[in-house]
């Protein structure tokens, strides 16, 4: 029997002297008709640019395949080497026998081409439909896909649609032809993990009904549990380990796959929670950050003269204290109103009412006056790549009118050391550090001007999952040392159980449930925390299915002067609420 | 539409800046009327005659008045009569107007067949000989004055063929096409030359950059061939910045090519702004301007309204 597809010996590299410049190295797998293989690795790790030279876009990428074959069992039943298939062979290849979908849907779908079109483009490329039949085999392709109302979406052009519906329409693009290959490259990291669930669900669903082989790219392993016959895990550009699923998750021999399984965080129902909890400890005590009824509404504009027609309720009344040395995590999915709390609180968006008082402890010494600092997601962004690093974390004091004098230097050089970075960093350029280390720059600056609160907006969320790891553990470190109090926003669930002592789940710009982590995460009470929770990818609930479900969230856009009622709670134990459903 | 009519509301306010601006900076410079009118005749003039000139003019009053009447005129839409050629400042302006709109077209035509398949060309083979090649014609055309390059199309013909461009009286495209076309096609080369060349260049570096966005990525894993993903997934994407240059290209153009113009002996709009100034032709000069401005402003909106048959993100009057 020969395989769907057989790769050996692979070998890709980029640049000028692509044989000097090797990022994948060796690599081999098979794949069977119907099977599923995940690549597992982190960024840098290879497992992209192995995907892409199956059908050959990394030659568009500007890589080139050094070595090895990649031999592929075509419709016909004869065997072709894509490695020196020519182009023409190789356009007739893609779409038909091989379909790819891609990480980001928003950017992958061509934002001036209806979706309609987008879709008929392969029905006319590989089944020479034209007009109207080509249309209505795009129909039939999205109805595939679940999506509702479907004659009418095709007119939509990209932007109308959401990120999940999106990657929708690009599973019904890549399987318009039916190709007997699926490769999806992280086909859900951009996605909230509801939405994830959902694509998943999809999916699995597809490959029961086409008999179709998968790869699968992924950085998470938990992800890989629901869906995936085989694995191979990817590091530095080679394949570390390979073998069955249960085989890899129960009992992985290589050394690095161990550490993702193990050092990595991932979800289990609460177990995990933090224990160090100080609020039953010190129950006088002040917080050192009181919210109260925090509203931000955002005008929506209409008509000639641009009047105010209604408002955008972004944050909807939201409440909740934090005390010091304590994390409170946000968590809730884009569009929650999470971020806008954050901003809110940071005074970066003004609050259209509510009020707060965020105290510096008196207690410890050098608290400043401006007790709130923050730590934003993308470290790639959010720092001045012009600055040295001694102007980064002398900014902060420079900003709230002081100079910088030997004292600020001599504590750039503690906060350096202690966020486990070089001393000779300081005269260095942001260019010279990974991801990692310019988070752990971004939390070196936060914590120049002693602040009593640390607002982490999705903090480690653009980090490879063991740098995650690594950064959780410093932050946990430096909250027990200085007494920081965290409002850590976040998506990821897994993350939260590692960091919070407390979580509130934040929906439709609502807190829906507060309390304590481990109550929450393990017995929720409302209904949308459970249906959050339940969408966790883990490693326990390998073989539960995915359900599909295609309930929409509610719009924010009230009428001008629109309140709503007074909020009524449930007490559920010491620490934890639940907001009644109306 | 809405929006439409918003845009549509700000001309008058802009197009009455403009005038005041004009207004004041001509009656600045130093000469008046009367004495371009009349040469040095206008020294045998006595006191008496050269006010009654004047106030047959109204160029006796206070500049504030003088704006004022013709605001008035304008509203009633009179943009006042010119000295210089004893007709409707309009009437004149409208017998130039075909010359120039003519022109401008075939400029810009010249410029998008020419310029968009080089550098369409040119962003495919990046990096290559032939990109090289194409992006050095580009440098040459942006830094070429058309002067010399008009000059050098002239000698050329004339000293190489023995062919002299068609000179002498104008004839509209509506009376004799094929003289007019003659008339018109080496200034438009010209004028097109440079042009052509800003538009390869922008169109070279909008297609590189479309053509590394995800969605050419997509396309060429449905199996699209080179030419489809070039042409029907890219092309559109890189569109915008090509539509920015050529409508302010073309703006420019509408006001009237000056040397050009005179190179070749054309009766356009710049020569007669040109002539009017020297002629201390106020009533023309205002005219011209308001003119050109009321141009500027329409193309500026074709424009933002190109942009949205263009891109369905785009949806104007969003703030």
């Amino acid at each position: 029997m020969i395989p769907l597809l057989s790769v050996s010996d692979l070998s890709v590299g980029f640049g000028r002297k692509p044989e000097a410049n090797e990022v994948v190295r060796g690599v081999s797998f098979e794949l069977a008709d119907g099977e599923t293989l995940a690549i597992v690795g982190e960024s840098g790790s290879g497992k992209s640019v192995t995907a892409l030279s199956i059908n050959r876009l990394v030659d568009f990428g500007g890589g080139r395949i050094t070595g090895g074959s990649i031999r592929l069992k075509r419709a016909d039943g004869s065997v072709l080497d894509l490695t020196s298939a020519t182009e023409p062979q190789l356009t007739k290849i893609r779409g038909a026998e091989i379909g790819m979908i891609f990480q980001e849907p928003m950017t992958s779908l061509n934002p001036v081409l209806t979706i309609g079109t987008q879709i008929a483009e392969s029905f006319r490329l590989h089944r020479g439909l034209t007009g109207r039949q080509a249309m209505a085999a795009a129909k039939d392709a999205l109805d595939r896909v679940r999506i509702p109302d479907a004659a009418r979406r095709l007119k939509y052009t990209p932007n109308q649609l959401s990120g999940g519906m999106l990657q929708r329409v690009m599973i019904a693009t890549a399987l318009a032809c039916n190709p007997r290959l699926l490769i999806a490259d992280e086909p859900t990291t951009a996605l909230d993990v509801t939405v994830q669930a959902q694509i998943m669900a999809l999916l699995a669903e597809l490959k029961r009904e086409t008999g179709m082989s998968m790869i699968f790219i992924t950085h998470d392993i938990g992800l890989v549990a629901g869906i995936a016959d085989k694995v191979m895990v990817m590091q530095n550009g080679e394949a570390v380990e390979q073998g069955e699923l249960n085989q890899i998750l129960d009992q992985p021999r290589h050394a690095y796959t161990q550490h993702l399984l193990h050092a990595v965080p991932h979800f289990s129902s609460g177990r995990a929670t933090r224990s160090d909890g100080q609020r039953d400890k010190a129950p006088d005590a002040g917080p050192a950050l009181k919210v109260d009824g925090l509203v931000v509404r955002f005008p929506v504009k209409a008509g000639l003269l641009g009047r105010t027609t209604g408002a955008v309720h972004a944050v909807d009344g939201v409440d909740f204290d934090l005390m010091p040395g304590e994390t409170l995590a946000i968590v809730g999915e884009s569009g929650s109103g999470k971020s806008t709390t954050a901003r809110a609180v940071l005074g970066l968006v003004r609050a259209t009412r509510g009020s707060f008082s965020a105290s510096a402890r008196k207690a410890a010494s050098g608290q400043s006056a401006r007790p709130i600092q923050m730590v934003f997601q993308n470290p790639y962004a959010s720092l001045n790549p012009r600055l040295s690093i001694a102007s980064i974390l002398a900014e902060p004091v420079i900003a709230t009118g002081g100079r910088a004098t030997a004292e600020t230097r001599a504590k750039m050089t503690t906060l350096l050391k202690r966020v486990g970075l070089p001393e000779e960093s300081l005269e260095r350029y942001l260019h010279e550090f990974s991801g990692g280390q310019r988070q752990r720059l971004c939390i070196a600056r936060a914590l120049m001007l002693n602040p009593s609160v640390v607002v982490l907006d999705e903090a480690v969320s653009a980090l490879d999952v063991s740098v995650q790891a690594r950064v959780l553990e410093l932050l946990v470190d430096l909250q027990r040392e200085f007494g920081l109090a965290y409002l850590f926003i976040s998506h990821d669930m897994a993350v939260v159980e590692r960091i919070a002592h407390r979580i509130a789940v934040i929906y439709a710009g609502q807190i829906v449930e507060i309390g304590d982590a481990r109550s929450v995460l393990s017995a929720p009470k409302h209904a949308y925390t459970k249906k959050l929770i339940a969408a966790v990818p883990t490693i326990e609930r390998r073989r539960e299915r995915f359900e599909l479900d295609t309930r929409q969230v509610p719009s924010l856009v009230y009428p001008l002067g629109f309140e709503p009622g007074p909020a009524k709670w449930e007490q559920f134990g010491p620490d934890h609420r639940v907001r009644m459903e109306a | 539409m809405t929006y439409l009519l918003r845009r549509l509301a700000v001309f008058p306010l802009v197009l009455i800046g403009v005038s005041i601006v004009v207004f004041v900076a001509i009656r600045m410079v130093p000469g008046d009327s009367i004495t371009a009118m009349l040469g040095t005749e206008a020294g045998l003039l006595t006191p008496q005659q050269r006010d009654a000139l004047a106030a047959y003019f109204g160029i006796d009053q206070p500049w504030f008045v003088q704006y004022g009447r013709w605001l008035l005129g304008l509203v009633q839409g009179n943009l006042g009569i010119s000295p210089t050629y004893g007709k409707p400042v309009l009437d004149v302006i409208l017998e130039r107007f075909p010359l120039t709109l003519e022109l401008a077209l075939l400029s810009m035509m010249i410029a998008l067949v020419v310029g968009m398949p080089a550098g369409v060309f040119a962003a495919t083979r990046n990096e290559r000989l032939s990109d090289l090649g194409v992006r050095i014609a580009a440098m040459i055309g942006q830094s070429t004055p058309n002067f010399v390059l008009a000059l050098l199309i002239i000698y050329t013909l004339s000293a190489g063929f023995g062919v002299l461009p068609a000179m002498g009286e104008f004839s509209p495209l509506w009376q004799d096409p094929l003289r007019n076309l003659g008339q018109l096609i080496l200034p438009a080369i010209t004028l097109g030359f440079a042009f052509a060349a800003s538009v390869t260049r922008i169109s070279r570096s909008a297609m590189l950059d479309v053509l590394s966005d995800d969605y050419v990525r997509t396309a060429r894993s449905k199996g699209a061939s080179a030419r489809s993903v070039i042409w029907r997934h890219a092309l559109p994407n890189a569109l915008i910045p090509v539509v920015t240059l050529s409508g302010i290209e073309f703006g420019y153009l509408l006001g009237g090519a000056v040397i050009v113009e005179q190179i070749y002996a054309l009766p356009g709009i710049g020569r007669l702004v040109l002539d009017a100034i020297l002629q201390r032709d106020y009533a023309l000069v205002q005219g011209c301007v308001l003119f050109i401005a009321f141009n500027f402003m329409i193309v500026n909106l074709l424009v933002d309204l190109a942009y949205v048959a263009l891109d369905p993100r785009i949806r104007l009057g969003e703030r």
